[in-house]
């Protein structure tokens, strides 16, 4: 009875222990969630306008050439109102060519201070709508607010809490462990003294112990359980071994560190980026292509800091400075951001190829890009979710031809399958065709 | 079989006397391996630390540390562009209209590029004229990537810079003293460089051009510009010819810089009943003997005299000849013949004699020819060889004060080399626009380093009023300037040259863009016109004593030697190229060698001989030919056809300067070809000793064998296919059924009527055997070089090859008879077979001769494929038959199960291996590999693929489009090399294709067609207008 009790109360404790320990993790993070997520709080100028309306029409018309507190292709714009008289603002905002066609000293200037180059006209906003951006450029830059509490404690301490917590798991369990041991001594004390309280002989004696065979020996003595068990160790250590050696050079999950730190999710995740944009040439070419920097310089050009919440997440999440990562990509174009001009020498990026197929087989991405119409994800996995870019498939022959067996093939409006589905598809009795039917296991096919 | 004939390896082996020979007899090394001293010394063994188990011990470690590190597979870097060229798309091919013009070869071609790096070259079909590449063009973009090329500027033999080169040229030129600035050249024919030229002239007043060809055609060019005033050979185009006869003129092969086999091949086909008949009368066997229709071996002399005879025949005059009765009878028919044909009738002639070339002008112009075209002449001939006389003079005298030398090797190629060489030593400033150290670059103080020409501009007026241009495609490799860009400079110009190009197009009223992406543009210049009023009258002869001076034409005693180029190296400017050196001489089937031509009677009386040795390789004499004072020892080859009295030597081997040591091959016969004249007399001995040669085919026949089948016009035009073509019968219930009827078939027959079939059908009668697919094949399929040892171990691995067959009696026709004509019982009879095939095997003096591309016929039932242990081999529904080299394990059951000997097997790994230092072994030299197409390791078997990575290619490009592909796009590299129309590919599938109505023709069979294995590919039986 004490020891059922006892029982009882150790797994009350087990349980309560465990509870306490999980509200508390959710209680940190609800409190880190709402310091991460509190808005920033705009600093009202002096201005009429709305900032926030401001704000909707800045980043629709204005952010792809100016920023608030960086000079990008055009000025910094913080501030901007208190620089220049308003009037002269929506005349140059409306049309900045007019006015440095009608020779407004102060336009010139600026116009050539940026290298000549047109701002374009903005007619359609009206004075209000500017008034609105202009509130919103007046907004100070928010200090963030983690910096607070200081901001390089938050950092850390966002990735030893999760590694705190872990461990404060481990050594709960690792107590529990160590408690139901020394329940279980207890309790078989318990029970012999119980027995021979009652008189029970729990010990053998000793003369039948020896007459009692050891289960080794009577293992050895079994000489079909002997060859039983030979036969299947021997296949088990078979099956393994055919596994270990099926997978040399097989890299799935190869996931190396890049020089430059690309993070798809953001790209293709976040921003929805299509694929064939920067990788252009799979839909013309066997190869699907590492972009060119240029590519990546078509955006580039003008972000050249992350959001700031994307940036804490690169540090929270992943220990990378985002900003850094677009630097080395300056660096590698010869990019000058304050400059807004290419004048560095050129450094060709030496990315480490994660997709890597034998010389022997011949893979053509446009044919499977193009033609056949397939998604990149059906062999590159859930790119949009990877913050580092790893090899999704196997890529073995035998994954290739499992494909080509089972998939039934988009031949429709695809003037060149027309004729060739027709007949096969006779022959086939009218059922939907796999690439195996157009001959797609050929060796010849993927091996010249 | 034994034998008692001895085989030595060296000559010391000879020598009995000799102690070490003896020694390494007995012993395998010549001093013992002292392992007595290191075993036997106790005190040494025990003085180490290193016990029994410790050496185990750190070979076990080692063996695992070594499996552990394969175990991690490399790191593979990937460097994309940063920023990409707009037109470049990563893993497509670009194509480029550009020309070749080197002095020797001027063509019209395309050059695809991957990635910014040319890796073949394709014939522009777009061009009217040249516009096809030969063998040697197609090589020609391996030259680009050839390491022995010079990467700097070179002053003094050291390497520089282009500032320096600058500076210190300039500086001497300015030191002239009113001595001569001479430019000795190669032919340009080019309208830019005519007026750089000019500026330079401008510049420099004491400015002469020496035009020099390396192999001159002086004769020709002195004729024709008596004849018509202008320094220019007259064109052909054979197409509508109707009767053709050559007297000593190749004019298949290289003959006034070829490019005429196009026509000849289209007139060679029967198109309704009718075919061009040829007739040639030579001394070497050539290409153009082999092709025609008769052909009669005469010596040089006995070929002025024909010559002679034919005029008096045909335009009057009299003339009394001596010829054999033969001959003479040979001479009346063709005479008959030619007027018979009339305006389709054209007259070659190769006599390198002024008197000869006008005769045949005349001639010509009685038959009032349409073949010949004097309006608007080929201008890539335009060498002087008295010019370079009276330069040499001049040099010697101290009157030259500068000379550059542009495209020409005349301290190689001259006759008298040394006298050149002395000569050019008394020249005070010596520029070399070269793009290596060649003989005479390394004799001048200044290299100006030259690129390559796909890295260069240009242009080349090659026919009058049609201008070639030649764009680089791909930036230069090396630290190079081209001619035009340097003399610019040293003219004082700033223009760059291309800009100087661009304005001349324009000037011509041409689209600059239009006619670079065609490659060329119709000069709207001056056009030539047939006007004598420019003829300086002083170089005109009478024909009356041409023809007096050709029928007096007496022999000297001697050999009558005719020089000759090789389909492979030509004039040997691109002697570095492996590709060039290792492509089989279409006659003899000889790699990697010149030697001597000899006739078999001949041979008899000096004694020389050819024999095959134990593995099939050939071994030939030596024999010394010499001319006054001139003498080289050169291997002797047997040659059937070779007219007696008479012997052939290859120009253009022998280079050393510059060449790697693998490709010193051959003997230089510059030395014969004294004044240019590549015909001379000269003496010839038995030299003892014996030559290695590396053929690819035995030097035999056909015996009779139903491989290449022929006929004659007449029965082509009357007989039905079962008399020129009979399908070969089995007896089934003692009924004779074609051996193509299902009921004799063992096999079952799969359904290939959905999707592509491919076929290729190789016409016997368009074929010349110029050997340009071959070297397409090898381009194109990354098919190693071997080397001349391996080659001779029969294991050259070409993937097309062209056989060449010799009739046992004068036509294969006559083989048959005699074939037949056996008596079945007696082996050993007078009428025997056994004595009859053994005199089937030796080829007649004047044989008949066939070519015939053979490469994987693609046999729906294929014996290959089902002999293979490991299914490396097999077949896809497109008709292709498959080879998977990473499947292969190297059994080679499938070659020796091959009915046609295509399979070739990499006894050794042929990249990257020091063994076989050629252009695999280097990085340069591996740029011009496909991307496309696997590169073979050692222990596989590899086989022509009818470059499926082509029709793969094709197939998605209209998967692309989304459309269906038509007739004429499924092309093989040697169906697009072929530009004689020899080789058709397709797909048999679409009715509508040429390739389906070439299969339905009365000509078409298959090769070996009783073996039942229903190849692929099919042939035209050859038809001969006899």
């Amino acid at each position: 009875m004490i020891n059922r009790k006892l029982h009882f109360s150790a797994w009350q404790f087990l349980l309560a222990f465990v509870f306490v320990l999980l509200n508390s993790l959710s209680v940190q993070g609800q409190e880190a969630a709402t310091i991460d997520g509190e808005p920033a709080v705009p600093v009202e100028a002096s201005s009429s306008g709305d900032a926030a309306l401001g704000e909707a029409l800045f980043k629709a018309n204005c952010a792809s050439c100016h920023k608030l507190y960086k000079k990008a292709v055009g000025p910094a714009l913080f501030q901007v109102s208190q620089k220049y008289e308003r009037e002269w603002l929506y005349k140059w905002i409306k049309n900045s060519a007019k006015l440095i066609a009608s020779g407004d000293a102060q336009a010139v200037a600026i116009y050539n201070e940026y290298g000549q180059q047109n701002m374009n006209s903005f007619e359609q906003l009206s004075n209000l709508d500017i008034d609105n951006i202009l509130a919103y450029t007046d907004t100070e830059k928010p200090v963030p607010t983690a910096a607070i509490a200081g901001s390089e404690n938050v950092a850390v301490s966002g990735t030893v809490d999760m590694s705190m917590t872990n461990n404060i798991i481990l050594g709960a369990l690792a107590i529990v462990l160590l408690l139901l041991v020394v329940l279980l001594i207890v309790v078989n004390k318990t029970l012999k003294r119980f027995a021979e309280a009652n008189g029970i002989q729990t010990e053998f004696d000793e003369e039948e112990g020896e007459q009692r065979t050891p289960i080794w020996k009577a293992f050895v003595q079994n000489q079909f359980l002997v060859l039983v068990s030979a036969i299947f160790l021997l296949l088990a250590s078979a099956y393994f071994a055919y596994g270990a050696l099926m997978s040399v050079g097989v890299d799935q999950g190869y996931a190396p560190v890049q020089p430059i730190h690309y993070s798809h999710r953001i790209h293709a995740g976040a921003s929805q980026i299509d694929c064939n944009y920067c990788h252009s040439s799979a839909r013309e070419s066997k190869h699907s292509g590492i972009p060119s920097l240029n590519v990546c310089m078509n955006c580039h050009k003008s972000i050249g800091e992350v959001a700031e919440s994307t940036y804490q997440e690169g540090m929270d999440e992943y220990g990378i400075d985002y900003n850094k990562e677009i630097q080395k990509l300056y660096a590698a174009t010869g990019w000058d951001s304050d400059e807004q001009k290419f004048v560095g020498e050129e450094k060709p990026v030496r990315w480490v190829r994660i997709h890597n197929l034998p010389d022997l087989a011949y893979f053509n991405h446009a044919q499977h890009v193009t033609a056949g119409n397939i998604a990149c994800q059906t062999c590159h996995g859930p790119v949009e979710e990877m913050e580092i870019m790893y090899q999704y498939s196997p890529l073995t022959m035998g994954w290739c031809i499992n494909c080509h067996r089972e998939t039934n093939v988009d031949l429709q409006g695809n003037g060149y399958y027309e004729k060739i589905h027709k007949e096969l598809s006779e022959a086939r009795g009218g059922r939907q065709l796999t690439i195996a039917d157009l001959g797609g296991l050929e060796c010849g096919k993927c091996h010249y | 079989m034994a034998t008692t004939k001895k085989y030595w390896k060296s000559t010391a082996q000879l020598d009995e006397s000799n102690e070490m020979v003896k020694n390494l007899e007995q012993n395998e090394f010549a001093s013992p391996i002292p392992s007595d001293e290191f075993l036997g010394n106790d005190q040494a063994m025990e003085g180490s630390n290193t016990s029994r188990r410790d050496f185990l011990k750190y070979v076990g470690f080692s063996t695992a540390a070594a499996s552990l590190a394969a175990c991690e597979g490399p790191v593979i870097y990937s460097v994309p562009y940063v920023n990409q060229p707009e037109q470049i798309i990563p893993g497509m091919a670009n194509y480029y209209a550009t020309t070749i013009a080197n002095g020797y070869d001027f063509a019209s071609v395309l050059v695809k590029t991957r990635e910014g790096r040319p890796i073949k070259i394709e014939s522009n079909r777009d061009a009217a004229f040249r516009g096809h590449a030969n063998a040697r063009v197609h090589a020609s973009v391996l030259s680009l990537y050839d390491n022995n090329r010079l990467k700097t500027p070179m002053v003094n033999g050291a390497e520089s810079t282009w500032e320096e080169l600058d500076n210190q040229v300039s500086a001497k030129l300015n030191q002239l003293n009113g001595k001569e600035l001479v430019v000795l050249a190669r032919t340009y024919s080019s309208p830019s460089m005519t007026s750089i030229i000019s500026q330079l002239k401008d510049k420099y007043s004491n400015v002469r051009v020496v035009t020099y060809d390396t192999v001159s055609e002086d004769a020709s060019l002195d004729a024709f510009e008596a004849k018509y005033g202008v320094r220019a050979l007259a064109d052909y185009d054979f197409t509508k010819a109707a009767t053709i006869v050559s007297i000593g003129a190749d004019f298949v092969g290289d003959w006034q810089g070829g490019g005429f086999d196009k026509g000849y091949a289209h007139s060679r086909v029967p198109n309704n009943g009718k075919m061009s008949h040829h007739i040639q009368y030579e001394a070497n066997m050539t290409l153009s003997g082999a092709n025609a229709d008769k052909r009669y071996p005469v010596t040089p002399t006995e070929q002025k005299h024909i010559l002679a005879a034919l005029y008096s025949k045909i335009v009057g005059g009299s003339s009394s000849v001596a010829l054999s009765d033969k001959i003479s009878k040979s001479v009346e028919q063709t005479a008959i013949s030619l007027k018979r044909a009339g305006s389709k009738g054209v007259l070659l002639c190769g006599i390198p004699d002024r008197d000869a070339q006008q005769l045949t002008i005349a001639i010509n112009n009685a038959l009032s020819s349409s073949i010949v075209d004097t309006n608007a002449p080929i201008m890539t001939r335009q060498g002087d060889r008295k010019a370079v006389e009276s330069l040499i003079k001049d040099m010697n005298a101290g009157n030259v004060g500068a000379i550059f030398i542009a495209g020409v090797d005349p301290v190689y190629s001259y006759s008298e080399s040394d006298a050149f060489a002395k000569a050019l030593s008394k020249v005070a400033l010596k520029v070399s626009f070269a793009s290596s150290m060649n003989a005479t670059a390394a004799k001048c103080d200044y290299v100006a380093t030259v690129p390559h020409f796909l890295e260069s501009w240009g242009d080349t007026e090659i026919k009058k009023g049609h201008v070639f241009l030649t764009q680089p495609t791909i930036k230069p490799i090396f630290d190079t300037r081209q001619v035009e860009e340097t003399l610019l400079k040293w003219s004082g110009s700033n223009t760059s040259y291309k800009d100087v190009l661009k304005e001349i197009v324009i000037s011509a009223g041409s689209n600059w863009n239009k006619s670079l992406q065609d490659g060329f543009y119709k000069s709207s210049g001056v056009v030539f016109s047939d006007d004598s009023s420019n003829v300086e009258q002083s170089k005109v002869i009478s024909n009356a004593s041409a023809l007096s001076s050709l029928a007096n034409a007496k022999k000297e005693s001697g050999f009558e030697l005719t020089l000759y180029t090789k389909t492979g190296l030509g004039d040997g400017s691109m002697a570095n190229n492996p590709w060039l050196q290792e492509l089989p001489d279409p006659i003899t089937r000889t790699t990697w060698d010149n030697y001597v031509t000899i006739s078999q009677a001949d041979a008899e009386t000096l004694g020389v001989v050819n024999e095959n040795v134990a593995n099939g390789a050939l071994d030939g004499s030596y024999v010394t030919v010499s001319l006054s004072g001139v003498e080289r020892k050169l291997p002797a080859l047997i040659q059937p056809g070779q007219a007696v009295g008479t012997i052939g030597i290859a120009l253009g081997y022998g280079q050393t300067a510059a060449i790697q040591e693998e490709m010193q091959t051959g003997v230089n016969a510059y030395p014969f070809y004294k004044d240019g004249i590549s015909v001379q007399t000269v003496t010839v001995k038995d030299a003892g000793d014996t030559h290695e040669f590396a053929c690819t085919q035995l030097q035999n026949t056909m015996m009779g064998r139903d491989i290449i089948r022929e006929t004659d016009l007449a029965t082509y035009i009357s007989g039905h296919k079962d008399e020129f073509n009979p399908m070969p019968e089995v007896s089934l219930n003692h009924i004779e059924t074609p051996v193509t009827s299902p009921d004799v078939d063992l096999w079952a027959s799969f359904d290939r009527s959905t999707g592509h079939h491919f076929n290729m059908s190789i016409d016997l009668n368009a074929c010349t055997g110029c050997g340009a697919c071959v070297v397409a094949c090898h381009a194109e399929n990354n098919v190693p070089v071997v080397g001349k040892s391996e080659v001779r171990k029969s294991r050259d691995m070409h993937w097309l090859r062209i056989d060449r067959y010799y009739s046992s009696t004068d036509s294969f026709e006559d083989d048959e008879a005699k074939k037949d004509g056996f008596d079945g019982l007696g082996l050993f009879s007078d009428n025997g077979s056994l004595a009859g095939f053994g005199e089937l095997e030796i080829p007649a003096d004047n044989p008949q001769v066939a070519f015939q591309p053979v490469m994987c016929q693609h046999c729906n039932h294929a014996p290959c494929e089902t002999v293979c242990p490991v299914a490396a081999s097999s077949h896809g529904r497109q008709g292709q038959n498959h080879m998977a080299y990473n499947r292969c394990v190297g059994t080679r059951y499938c070659a020796n199960n091959c009915p046609y000997k295509v399979r070739r097997f990499n006894w050794f790994l042929y990249n990257g291996n020091d063994e076989f230092d050629y252009h695999m072994n280097n990085d340069l030299g591996r740029m011009v590999i496909n991307p496309d197409v696997t590169v073979r390791s050692r222990g596989v078997m590899e086989k022509c693929s009818l470059c499926i990575q082509m029709t793969q290619m094709t197939i998605l490009e209209a998967k692309k489009d989304g459309r269906m592909i038509k007739d004429g796009e499924f092309a093989t590299a040697c169906s697009n090399a072929c530009s004689n129309g020899a080789i058709t590919f397709g797909d048999i599938n679409d009715k509508e294709s040429e390739i389906f109505k070439v299969k339905k023709q009365d000509r078409m069979y298959h090769l070996l067609e009783e073996v039942g294995t229903e190849p692929n590919v099919m042939y035209q039986v050859k038809v001969r207008n006899i």
